[in-house]
């Protein structure tokens, strides 16, 4: 299809590569440099989707992030990208996009029944409708608006783009490269300070691009171009364009997305798609320009009305004509530039202006080029239903409330210009409260609440002269507080057309016996009418208003709507603007697509993985890993065919008869030094710490202020000043935060220092029968009879010329040690432990054998260490000294922990002795008893007891200690199970501890 | 997000740090008879005020010292911050 709306040798794009896409699977031609909209205007498409809620056709309205229509989904190798606005996403070859919110096609879409049926859809129609009857909801109700809603379909498949996260500090960010952040840009960089200028349209300049001025004798754009390649020179300036700040939060810190190759073919693999930059900057000058605002009047929806300022600029930088019979239809001067351009190209615009008899410069150079310009008069509604055809004017009444002479005349689009509104967003979240500016009929950013100043036509200020004045000020002011420099520059002369006033009319009345739609949120399809309907209804906050309306909650944030709704509240109300206030403006500013957010946090990289030096043994083991917190951890080490199951009963076997060995790297483990070491542990723990001697290991247990098991494990006193603590994998980091709370807080008079070095040590522990005599082969030189290395003892030796450490403690029940060596050396102890325990049947054994042997051991761990038992509840009652003070011993004498008959915990064996008992079943009396049954505990940890060959559970029930003998019930109903048990003791095997003291 | 101002370190990012509660909470003495409701105060009352408040700090990822903030719980202003044992203006 030939280009028929392509201007020849006009615009800034490449004309010399053309490029090849395609909209809903038809293919069109457009050059580098175009966006899909101004590509498809050239080739004459207005009709690009259908509305939100009518269904009503939808065209092109705006040029950059404003835009509320054009709203495309893009769809490439498997990839969907939805929420793509036509105005920003630039062409490439091969882009295939399509319509959203129509089926089957956006000619003919079956939702546009609504608008015919729009008497059904008034405000809070969401409300109205869908309430009853409830049962609706989910079959009828919520499909149907799942279906209607939405702006394109995200893809359930894994994103496979790369998506960065940059941290950036700066003396001065600025946020738009118009002529207001340019000057600054320029006057703050030139005065040493670092700044980051950023831009989020592809070409710098802003306004500069499309308006008829002249700076320092040189063009807008000449002088955007040469401002721009100085900055781009300079080292202390970094300048982005296609780079959006979107988000004002605490502290100065500002976040920019950065599109790095959305515009490009995807064949660069490394390149990331986009980059989200998180700015903290001393000091913010928000340069973000602003909105032309639309005036509303009949059917002014219809594809082929859009902004004055956007057809100036598909035609100034695109060489784009939106049309070629135009009509402006206008409030202000800015229309007049426009016309001037269309005038230009060689198109003959009529101007329907809405003000008496205004006079300017711009206004005679209009006259003088002979354009047709009609005083008082406005468009009373458009015609056509997929593009404007023609327009139903009249002549307005000097109050503004009569129409006369409703003529219809022809035209192919209608721009329409009801003056311009300051784009405060981001000064608005950084909690700057807006005042309003009666001249311009619009909010400005009032008093700083940041380090933020608002410049340009962001801050009402809207002629170039004043804007680029001002602008060079705030830039010297603003860096030299932070470089103190001093080196202020000279501001270009500015020569520009003189404007008049704007008229502060912006809705045109209906004519009598009409009913047209007259338009306030084009996303939303928020009409006059229901507005009005919601202050009849009640509404008067404006924030209830707009949910109630939707008003301005579109993707769009009402970047185009939000004025012309608090004006029409503020006209039915009696009201001014400012008394209607306005709503929030929240971050982000334009919609940031969720993998930017996330970054490169996904998959595998959410979290760090920790691995112990002995992973890759495990690995070329066989072992089948389980995440414990961020480690891994072997789970089991298959061999043949075996199961879960099947491998940790052969493992947990071979500790009872023979020896194991198990990878403990990822024990916590604290070292605490200083002289008053032993009175911190005795503070810390439990039970008695002040007498422990040097060379000997002992279980504490540490409870949280309010009595409750924080966490257990051994701690060895391996000098004078000197403690080794260990803590288990999942508390590790939050007991180093609490012993560093109490040393640095509550004790600083106490002389410690504590230190993780759970990083530092390689673990293992080597438990059963065979241990000590695999130990004697170890440490030949070491005397480890049980004489020389008691249990709880602890010695130093080498290993095959590696310094390691022993601990004579035992988790599982059997004889067992634990050797610790630096790290480095981890995968060598493992090596040499397998190789010389190869004579007493060694094996390894993970996680599931390691749970097995402490739980028919009675040994609690974190499923009855789960932040709600008490020391009395896990039978660590023993521990508990009833001589000195220590961390939440005052709790424990809270009534509700002194009862006798508090949940304790117990053995369960299945009566059957073969059917395993579910973790987490409730242990009831009576399995047929009326619901709710009165549950007597619950079970926390289920074995396979490898001593007795059965099932073996622990459970913590009421009254615990006396219903050993029981015969009661363990209930599942997540599993449907009901199982006949009898509480036993915890301690199932070797209840005297005979074999860890052999 | 917040920038905070260890006294160890300088200024650094929230994500630094987390967050411990009222830091006005002063802990019962060791060996001290104290009633039920004295001691019910320390462990489970905490201040939450809007406005302005002392707050505890654990800069987690950098010295590892606990550090006292004086912020704004509305404004998220920060007045002053102090090491653990510093007295408090
Ligand atoms: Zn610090």
């Amino acid at each position: 299809m030939s280009q028929d709306f392509r201007l020849d040798n006009v615009g800034m794009v490449n004309r010399e590569k053309k490029i090849s896409f395609k909209f809903n699977g038809k293919k069109y031609f457009g050059f580098e440099g175009d966006t899909i909209a101004s590509a498809l205007i050239a080739n004459g498409v207005h009709l690009v989707g259908r509305s939100f809620k009518y269904h009503r056709p939808r065209g092109f309205f705006g040029v950059g992030v404003d835009e509320p229509y054009a709203i495309l989904q893009l769809d490439r190798n498997n990839e969907r990208d939805p929420n793509i606005r036509a105005t920003e996403q630039e062409i490439f070859e091969g882009l295939e996009v399509k319509s959203v919110n129509c089926w089957p096609s956006v000619n003919f879409d079956i939702g546009a029944i609504n608008n015919f049926l729009k008497m059904f859809f008034p405000a809070g129609f969401y409300y109205k409708t869908f309430m009853w009857p409830p049962s609706f909801w989910y079959k009828i109700y919520e499909p149907f608006i799942r279906m209607a809603a939405g702006f394109g379909e995200a893809s359930i498949k894994h994103d496979k783009e790369r998506y960065e996260h940059k941290y950036e500090y700066c003396d001065l960010l600025i946020t738009g490269s118009g002529p207001s952040g340019l000057a600054s840009a320029y006057a703050a960089a030139k005065n040493g300070a670092r700044v980051i200028l950023a831009e989020d349209k592809p070409r710098f300049g802003g306004s500069l691009l499309t308006s008829d001025v002249n700076i320092g004798n040189q063009t807008g754009v000449e002088w955007t171009e040469k401002i721009i390649a100085e900055l781009k020179s300079m080292p202390n300036v970094t300048v982005k364009n296609r780079s959006q700040v979107f988000g004002y939060y605490d502290h100065n810190m500002l976040v920019m997305s950065e599109r790095i190759s959305d515009h490009l073919p995807r064949t660069q693999k490394y390149l990331p798609k986009q980059r989200l930059w998180y700015i903290r900057a001393n000091e913010v000058l928000i340069s973000s320009g602003s909105i032309e605002r639309p005036l509303v009047f009949g059917n002014n929806d219809t594809p082929g009305v859009m902004l004055s300022s956007a057809a100036k600029e598909y035609m100034k930088v695109y060489g784009v004509l939106v049309g070629k019979k135009p009509l402006i239809f206008t409030n202000n001067d800015s229309g007049y530039e426009t016309a001037i351009e269309f005038k230009n190209n060689g198109v003959n615009p009529i101007i329907l202006d809405t003000r008496i008899n205004p006079s300017s410069d711009i206004i005679t150079e209009a006259k003088n080029l002979n354009i047709e310009i009609k005083f008082s008069y406005v468009v009373v509604a458009a015609k056509g239903y997929k593009k404007v055809k023609s327009a139903d004017i009249a002549k307005i009444s000097d109050d503004k409330k009569e129409l006369f002479n409703i003529e219809n005349i022809e035209c192919d689009c209608i721009c329409v210009s009801g003056f311009w509104t300051p784009s405060i967003h981001l000064a608005s979240q950084s909690g700057n409260k807006s005042k309003f500016n009666e001249k311009i009929d619009a909010f400005v950013p009032d008093k700083s609440k940041q380090q933020e100043n608002t410049i340009g036509s962001a801050n009402g200020i809207f002629t170039l002269e004043e804007t680029i004045k001002d602008a060079f000020d705030k830039g010297f002011d603003v860096s030299n507080k932070i470089t103190e420099k001093n080196n202020k520059i000279s501001v270009p002369t500015v020569v520009e057309k003189k404007s008049t006033d704007h008229d502060k009319f912006w809705c045109v009345p209906l004519p009598k016996g009409k009913s047209y739609k007259r338009f306030l949120d084009f996303q939303n399809d928020v009409a006059v009418s229901d507005i009005e309907l919601a202050l009849r209804e009640g509404f008067r906050s404006i924030e209830h208003v707009k949910r109630y309306t939707t008003l301005g909650m579109a993707t769009d944030q009402g970047k185009t709507s939000n004025l012309n709704g608090l004006q029409l509240v503020s006209d039915i109300e009696n009201k001014v603007v400012p008394q209607v206030g306005h709503t929030t403006f929240r971050p982000p500013y334009t919609p940031v697509s969720i993998g930017a957010i996330v970054g490169r946090e996904v998959g595998k990289h959410s979290k760090p993985t920790r691995k112990s030096p002995m992973h890759s043994w495990h690995e070329k083991n066989n072992a089948v890993f389980v995440d414990a917190g961020v480690w891994l951890r072997p789970r089991y080490y298959k061999q043949g065919n075996e199961g879960l199951f099947e491998a940790s009963k052969r493992e947990a076997k071979n500790v009872r008869q023979n020896v194991g060995v198990c990878d403990v790297t990822t024990l916590g483990k604290i070292d605490i030094k200083g002289p008053d070491a032993a009175e911190f542990l005795n503070r810390v723990y439990t039970n008695a710490w002040l007498k422990l001697p040097v060379g000997k290991a002992r279980y504490g247990v540490m409870l949280r202020e309010d009595g409750i098991v924080m966490d257990d494990g051994t701690t060895t006193r391996i000098s004078e000043n000197h403690y080794h603590m260990t803590t288990t994998t999942a508390q590790a980091a939050n007991v180093l935060s609490h012993l560093e709370y109490y040393l640095q807080l509550v004790w600083p008079e106490l002389n410690v220092n504590v230190v993780s070095t759970t990083e530092q040590w390689a673990g293992a522990a080597i438990a059963g029968p065979n241990s000590r005599k695999l130990l004697m082969r170890l440490f030949p030189n070491l005397d480890v009879s049980n004489e020389g290395l008691p249990f709880m003892g602890y010695k130093e030796s080498d290993l095959f010329g590696v310094s390691a450490k022993i601990y004579r403690i035992s988790f599982s029940g059997e004889l067992a040690y634990e050797i610790n060596v630096e790290s480095d050396n981890g995968y060598f102890m493992w090596e040499k432990i397998m190789e010389v325990g190869k004579e007493f049947q060694i094996q390894p054994y993970g996680t599931e054998a390691l749970s097995t042997l402490r739980i028919e051991m009675g040994h609690v761990a974190g499923s009855e260490l789960d932040g709600r038992t008490i020391p009395y509840d896990a039978s660590l009652e023993g521990l508990v000294s009833k001589k000195k003070d220590f961390i939440g011993k005052r709790s424990l004498n809270r009534s509700a922990f002194t009862t006798t008959d508090r949940e304790k915990l117990v053995g369960v064996v299945p009566i059957d002795k073969t059917t395993s008992i579910p973790e987490g079943s409730y242990i009831v009396k009576d399995p047929k008893a009326k619901l709710p049954n009165p549950k007597l505990g619950h079970v926390s940890a289920s074995c396979w007891s490898v001593e007795y060959d059965n099932p073996f559970s622990l459970a913590i029930i009421k009254d615990g200690k006396n219903m050993i003998g029981q015969k009661l019930f363990a209930m599942s109903p997540l599993k449907n199970k009901t199982i006949p048990v009898e509480i036993v003791s915890s301690h199932y095997v070797d209840p005297e501890g005979k074999r860890v003291r052999s | 997000m917040l920038y905070i101002n260890c006294p160890h370190c300088g200024l650094r990012s929230q994500n630094e740090f987390a967050y411990g509660g009222d830091a006005t909470v002063k802990r019962p003495e060791l060996n001290k008879e104290i009633s039920d409701q004295e001691w019910d105060n320390f462990v489970y009352l905490r201040k939450s005020p809007r406005g302005k408040h002392l707050e505890l700090w654990h800069h987690i990822s950098g010295c590892r010292q606990w550090i006292k903030v004086e912020r704004d719980t509305s404004t998220h202003e920060i007045f002053k911050t102090y090491t653990a044992n510093e007295a408090i203006e």
